[in-house]
């Protein structure tokens, strides 16, 4: 077998694994699923009225304001529980094993990461699919769709390089406050419940210095049909996304040294 | 009173001080109960007064500061963590066999079960006190003044004890801290689907407001909130404090029916 094909078959199955063990234990993924259709519900039904605050101006209206947010707070918390998935294999010894017969350290990254991408479509979808049925208005137009999708996947890249990069160096489940309260802390750091333009006092200096803020710029453009900070949207993630990158690849050169 | 039953409660007295003692600085030596249980609020209510502070500009919002109106919220926020950490407690003393060997002792059930709520109880002072300081700190509004703090307080710690005791439940029926832990998010679904946000009348999506005004906390925040915007609302503390001792009620006849199955088993 090449190179080449080792690496995949080390991708393919620890990704295969990483789904078999989500999808037949109900206990990782109901959470996953539940909690983002729960702040759909609680922030779009509940805060409806904000979009009456004079000067809110989103043409597709509250529902899909919210849905920008829940979609990307999913796919970000996607890649967390990710992360803790690594840290229970390290704690179980299996993480340990699988380096020992893995050649290519790195493609056991890859293969979190691409479990963790395709988690979060499966959670997207059903959000999706609930924002419409709850009567969520799109203007965007397939490329925009796509876009989104996009913008979800890196968010749920960066999100799970940086709980891989924690789940690496701590080894340990208990590292789990550290994978998730920075994610919680940036999102709702961002503008979550009104137009950057709205937000007052110390919130708008820190959301106009979070990347968060940028990328749910985008993803609201995109479903609004608007071209205003999508580029900027995007270079945020995907910068996101390479520096957790380089983080979750020193967290693997500590634990190879550490194994 | 004779002399016997003054000598029993004397001695069931001091069974409920000496558990209580122990679980007041059991929680109070455990800073991984202490400090989330105050940053966690205190962060909701810093992003959510912010992000949230232009729905003051809504016709009908009661008050020209939002950080007054989400001021209530942190006190409904400690009363859940004093549920998770005194039913996590209570299931680790279970779990590690110490609940067996004082089942084994002549230790009378309600002081038992009063004794181990006292770490809930001294977990809820410490929040309200902080988050009464924090507002004041941050300029929020007291219209019920001085006393209306006090009450506020009052409240906070009968609602930590009732919450607090719907935590011993769980963890006396399942002897397990992960299955406590399971109930957060059920306790925190419950925040959300209140009247934490905005005003019950100015909801506008109308499922949402039928499960606000069904759902308790809706009361219990409302109660606070109407000391901090509205001044004696007799009606909002009513049933606040209605609520309040409703959930204190529930949650010890319910905790109590748990501790006697468990005290058979043991």
């Amino acid at each position: 077998m090449s190179d080449r094909a080792h690496t995949r078959s080390v991708v393919l199955g620890v990704a295969w694994r990483t789904l078999h063990r989500l999808y037949t234990t109900p206990a990782l993924l109901l959470p996953s699923l539940v909690f983002p259709l729960f702040f759909f519900l609680a922030f779009a039904g509940g805060l409806s009225s904000i979009s009456k605050v004079p000067n809110f101006h989103y043409p597709p209206g509250y529902t899909a304001f919210q849905f920008a947010f829940v979609l990307l707070q999913s796919s970000a918390f996607g890649g967390v529980f990710t992360g803790f998935g690594i840290a229970a294999d390290f704690e179980g010894g299996f993480a340990r094993r699988l380096l020992m017969a893995a050649p290519n350290h790195k493609a056991v990254l890859a293969g979190y990461a691409l479990a963790a991408l395709s988690r979060t479509l499966l959670t997207g979808a059903i959000v999706f699919g609930v924002g419409l049925a709850a009567g969520m208005n799109v203007d965007g137009n397939g490329v925009d769709l796509f876009g989104l999708i996009g913008l979800a996947l890196l968010v749920n890249f960066a999100a799970g390089m940086w709980a891989a990069g924690i789940a690496l160096r701590f080894r340990s489940i208990q590292a789990g406050p550290f994978m998730q309260i920075p994610v919680f802390l940036a999102l709702f750091l961002a503008p979550v419940y009104v137009p950057q333009s709205l937000l007052k006092g110390w919130i708008h200096g820190v959301a106009g210095l979070n990347p968060v803020t940028a990328v749910l710029n985008a993803a609201r453009s995109l479903l609004a049909g608007s071209d205003v900070h999508i580029a900027l949207g995007f270079a945020a993630a995907a910068g996101l996304g390479a520096l957790f990158v380089l983080w979750a690849l020193r967290g693997l050169r500590r634990a190879e040294n550490a194994t | 009173m004779s002399r016997t039953r003054r000598a029993g409660l004397a001695f069931t007295l001091m069974q409920m001080g000496q558990l209580a003692r122990r679980s007041v600085m059991r929680t109070l030596r455990q800073p991984a109960q202490i400090v989330p249980a105050l940053v966690f609020p205190l962060f909701l209510l810093a992003v959510n007064s912010s992000g949230l502070s232009s729905a003051i500009n809504l016709p009908g919002f009661p008050t020209r500061s939002y950080l007054t109106f989400a001021l209530a919220v942190p006190f409904m926020q400690g009363a859940l963590f004093a549920a998770m950490n005194a039913g996590t407690d209570l299931a680790n003393d279970v779990e590690s066999g110490f609940f067996n060997r004082l089942a084994l002792t002549p230790l009378a059930a309600p002081a038992l079960l009063a004794g181990m709520l006292g770490g809930a109880l001294a977990l809820g002072v410490v929040q309200a006190v902080t988050f009464l300081l924090v507002g004041v700190a941050a300029g929020a509004g007291f219209a019920a003044g001085p006393g209306g703090a006090l009450t506020i307080l009052a409240l906070s710690i009968v609602m930590s004890v009732g919450f607090g005791s719907l935590g011993a439940f769980v963890a006396l029926r399942t002897g397990s801290g992960e299955a406590v832990q399971t109930m957060f998010p059920l306790f925190f679904v419950s925040l959300f689907l209140s009247s934490m946000s905005l005003p019950r009348d100015l909801i506008q999506t109308d499922w949402f407001r039928t499960i606000a005004t069904y759902n308790p906390v809706s009361y219990l925040i409302e109660g606070i909130r109407s000391l901090l915007i509205t001044g004696w609302d007799a009606h909002a503390l009513a049933l606040g404090f209605a609520v309040a001792a409703g959930v204190v009620a529930v949650g010890l006849a319910a905790a109590s029916l748990a501790l006697r199955t468990r005290l058979v088993r043991t």
